[in-house]
C-alpha cells in the first residue's frame, strides 16, 4: 500500500515536501528555449509525411473506411 | 547548562506557526528563484520559431465507427498494440474489449464497483487492467474462449487508499503504474502485487499519468488537482521536474512522441506544451471562445497535431507548432471524457458521457 494518503499530511508536511522539491529543481540544467523549440520543429517536420492524420490517406487504404454495403445479385 | 522549564504547549504552537510561515517564505523564495533561472533561458515561444512553417490544410476527419454497448458514461479507453482492439470502461461498472474494425464486442467484464475510471491494455494484448472507486487496479487475462468467465481469473494488483484515476502497463505485462485520489502514484509488480515504488509530491488527487516513450528512459509524468504536472524518475521515486502554470485541475497529460516534451489538458480550458530540456511551458493552446475544461489530450504520430477532448462535447484539433486551432469536431452528445490516437496513428478514438465511443479518421 502506498505509504501516504495526501489527506493525512499536515500543512507543515506539505510545506516541507514543497521546499525540498524546489531546492532540487532550482539546480536543474536547462537549455535555451529557442534551441528546444527548434528541435521540436525539426522532429515534427522529419516525420510529418508519414503522419496519416496530418496528410490524409486514400479512402481504399484507410482501415477504418466506411463498411461497404452488400449487393445481392 | 540546564535550560529553565518553559510552558510547553503555547511555545510549541508558536514554534509550529513560525516554522510553517518560515517554510512558506522559503518556498516562495525558491519559486521566485526558479522562475528567474527559467526566464534567463527563455528567449522565444514555440509559435515564433514556427512562423515560416507551412500551415496545415483543411481537415476532413469524421466518425468512422460508433461503439455502442455501455450502459452509462464512458470514462476511459486504451488501444491494443494490434491497432484494432480497444478496451473501454464505464460508470456502469463494465469493462468492454472491442474490435474497432468490426465494432464487435469481444469480451465484457462487470466490475464490483461503479465508476471504473481507469483501464489499460497490456503490451502483449493478452490482458487488461482496470479500476476506479474500488481503490484498486485489477488485471484480467483475456481468454480466447469467449465463454470463459473473465472475472474468475481476476488478479488484484494495486491498492490505494482512494479512487484509482489512471493506470498503465510499463514496457511489459509485468509492471503497472497507477495514480490515485490519495495523492500518490505507484509502481506495482503484477505477479506478486508487490509495491515496487511510490511517488509522493502532489498535494491533492492525482488525475492522470503517462509513461515516457521507451527510448527516453524510465520516467513518467503525472497531473493533479493541485494544478501541477510532475515528472518522475521511476527507479528512485524522485520528482525530477514540476510545472505549475495551469489555473485548475490537470485532467490529462501526454508525452510528445520524442519524449522531450509533454502536453497537458486542464479544467482551465487550455492545453499546454512543456519542454523538459527548457524546463518550461513553451506553448499554450486556447481560445477565448473555449471555456469548457479539457478532459484528455493526445498527439498525432509526428507530433504536429494535438487532439483535445472537451467538456463541451467537442474535439479541438491544434497545430502544435503554430498554436492555432485547425479543426473542431462535433458528434458526441455529451462530454468527451477520454481520447487516444491509435498506435500507428491512422485514427483516434474518443469516449464520452453519451455512453458511446467513436473512431475518427
Amino acid at each position: 500500500m502506498p505509504v501516504i494518503n495526501v489527506d493525512e499530511l499536515t500543512d507543515k508536511d506539505k510545506a516541507v515536501m514543497e521546499v525540498n522539491q524546489k531546492k532540487l529543481e532550482v539546480k536543474l540544467e536547462r537549455w535555451l528555449t529557442s534551441k528546444c523549440c527548434e528541435e521540436v520543429k525539426e522532429y515534427i517536420q522529419a516525420r510529418e509525411e508519414e503522419d496519416i492524420l496530418v496528410k490524409g490517406i486514400p479512402e481504399e487504404k484507410n482501415p477504418f473506411k466506411e463498411k461497404g454495403g452488400c449487393v445481392i445479385c | 547548562m540546564r535550560s529553565p522549564p518553559i510552558p510547553e504547549m503555547a511555545t510549541q504552537e508558536v514554534q509550529l506557526n513560525e516554522t510553517l510561515a518560515h517554510l512558506k517564505t522559503e518556498s516562495d523564495n525558491l519559486k521566485s528563484k526558479l522562475e528567474e533561472e527559467r526566464a534567463k533561458l527563455h528567449d522565444v515561444e514555440l509559435h515564433q520559431v514556427a512562423e515560416k512553417v507551412e500551415g496545415l490544410g483543411q481537415f476532413v476527419m469524421k466518425t468512422r465507427r460508433t461503439l455502442k454497448g455501455h450502459g452509462n458514461k464512458v470514462l476511459c479507453m486504451d488501444w491494443c498494440k494490434d491497432k484494432r482492439r480497444i478496451v473501454s470502461s464505464s460508470q456502469d461498472g463494465k469493462v468492454i474489449v472491442w474490435d474497432a474494425f468490426t465494432t464487435n464486442k469481444e469480451h465484457a467484464v462487470t466490475m464490483p464497483c461503479t465508476w471504473v475510471m481507469a483501464c489499460a491494455y497490456a503490451p502483449s494484448g493478452c490482458a487488461v487492467a482496470c479500476g476506479g472507486l474500488d481503490n484498486k487496479c485489477s488485471v484480467y487475462p483475456l481468454s480466447l474462449d469467449k465463454n470463459e468467465n473473465l472475472a474468475a481469473k481476476k488478479k488484484s494488483v494495486a491498492m490505494h487508499t482512494n479512487y484509482l484515476s489512471a493506470c498503465s502497463f510499463t514496457n511489459s505485462d509485468m509492471q503497472i503504474l497507477t495514480s490515485s485520489g490519495d495523492g500518490t502514484c505507484a509502481l506495482w509488480d503484477v505477479e506478486s502485487g508487490q509495491l515496487l515504488q511510490s511517488f509522493h509530491g502532489h498535494a491533492a488527487d492525482v488525475l492522470c499519468l503517462d509513461l515516457a516513450p521507451s527510448e527516453t528512459g524510465n520516467t513518467f509524468v503525472s497531473g493533479g488537482c493541485d494544478k501541477k504536472a510532475n515528472v518522475w524518475d521511476m527507479r528512485s521515486g524522485q520528482c525530477i521536474q514540476s510545472f505549475e502554470t495551469h489555473e485548475s485541475d490537470i485532467n490529462s497529460v501526454r508525452y510528445y512522441p520524442s519524449g522531450d516534451a509533454f502536453a497537458s489538458g486542464s479544467d482551465d480550458a487550455t492545453c499546454r506544451l512543456y519542454d523538459l530540456r527548457a524546463d518550461r511551458e513553451v506553448a499554450i493552446y486556447s481560445k477565448e471562445s473555449i471555456i469548457f475544461g479539457v478532459s484528455s489530450v493526445d498527439f498525432s504520430l509526428s507530433g504536429r497535431l494535438l487532439f483535445g477532448g472537451y467538456n463541451d462535447y467537442t474535439i479541438n484539433v491544434w497545430d502544435v507548432l503554430k498554436g492555432t486551432r485547425v479543426s473542431i469536431l462535433f458528434g458526441h452528445e455529451n462530454r468527451v471524457s477520454t481520447l487516444r490516437v491509435s498506435p500507428d496513428g491512422t485514427a483516434f478514438c474518443t469516449g464520452s458521457w453519451d455512453h458511446t465511443l467513436r473512431i475518427w479518421a
